[in-house]
């Protein structure tokens, strides 16, 4: 058989997007955007008991320059949207984002003036995690549909056909401030 | 040296300074005339020896006559105990004088202060926002603040 001489040849036929995007789900380095306490469980993820190395993430760097996922991990103030977004983009592509827990996602328990109401309104979020904070495992759950979902991207079709790496998701209304409280 | 011991030096140093006084859990508090906190300031620092200032914060009373106050919390290292002072500060314009000069630490309070409340400090030295960002057009902490914010007031990056 021709399959057999090619495997004891050392040889393997696949498709290219699998190659790639298999080299790229399991080497994952995250930006570590820790803002507040969500941080910690970030940071008990990357330690031995959950070891986030078994995923192929475990070279948190803190420079956005060579980082491909960057994980936002806290509150997410007006003030620190700039930067946010700034660290952002200065990621090369292809870059993804999980946003952890309550606050990052929608503001959570700081319904407030200074705080955004989560991060997707002003950086495009691959997965969301829940949780006051999420628990390592909720973070490697999270880390695991990001690799389902770029293990399903068609790579190379995107690159033939000239379309850019990250597809622009729709604009969103501008937030609506709910005057309540203590407004007369 | 007790309250009755401060309120009386004081007293008697600022005979007309003091418009009121409490006590609350053992530290006494002091309402004093915005023209006299300087000077009263002062002389609780040096002559009382209340050395270490906590705390500046402001409060919005949310009623027509004097709406604003600023509350200082000082500490004595030398006699263990605490004074508050209090002034009042008018609507339309207020302003008090800066206790930097006798408190450094002071700067950052009255920073702070000034960013909520929008309680301006006659002669700081940098009196900038401490918080919100420098363009930011309003006083969060008043009370006719919504507490979700005005719209659009804080712009975001774009998407």
């Amino acid at each position: 058989m021709a399959l057999d001489t090619l495997q004891r040849d050392g040889f393997l036929t696949t498709r290219l997007d699998e190659v790639i995007n298999w080299s790229r789900k399991n080497s994952l380095w995250p930006m570590p955007m820790g803002i507040s306490c969500c941080a910690i469980e970030m940071m008990a993820t990357a330690a031995p008991r959950f070891d986030i190395s078994r995923f192929g993430s475990e070279v948190m760097r803190f420079t956005p320059r060579q980082c491909d996922v960057m994980i936002v991990a806290g509150t997410v103030t007006f003030k620190m949207a700039k930067v946010v977004r700034k660290i952002y983009d200065q990621m090369p592509d292809p870059k993804w984002v999980i946003s952890m827990g309550a606050c990052a996602s929608s503001g959570g328990m700081f319904r407030s003036y200074s705080v955004v109401q989560g991060i997707d309104q002003f950086i495009p979020v691959d997965v969301f995690v829940a949780g006051c904070p999420p628990r390592p495992e909720a973070l490697l759950q999270g880390l695991m549909e990001l690799q389902r979902k770029i293990a399903g991207d068609r790579t190379i079709g995107r690159l033939l056909h000239g379309e850019p790496i990250r597809i622009p998701a729709p604009a969103l209304p501008p937030a609506q401030s709910s005057m309540e409280g203590l407004s007369s | 040296m007790t309250n009755q011991e401060i309120l009386e030096a004081v007293g008697a140093a600022f005979p007309d300074g003091i418009l009121g006084h409490g006590e609350f859990r053992e530290d006494l508090t002091l309402l004093i005339r915005k023209e006299d906190l300087l000077r009263i300031a002062g002389f609780v620092k040096r002559d009382l020896g209340f050395d270490l200032l906590i705390d500046i914060l402001g409060v919005d009373h949310f009623r027509a006559a004097g709406r604003f106050e600023v509350v200082y919390n000082v500490w004595s290292l030398l006699h263990k105990r605490y004074l508050r002072l209090k002034v009042p500060a008018e609507e339309e314009h207020p302003v008090v004088p800066t206790v930097t000069g006798i408190w450094p630490g002071a700067n950052w309070h009255e920073r702070e202060t000034f960013d909520m409340f929008g309680i301006r400090f006659e002669g700081h030295p940098d009196l900038r926002r401490l918080y919100m960002p420098d363009e930011f057009e309003y006083y969060p902490l008043r009370k006719d603040f919504p507490l979700m914010g005005i719209p659009d007031s804080l712009p975001l990056p774009r998407r």
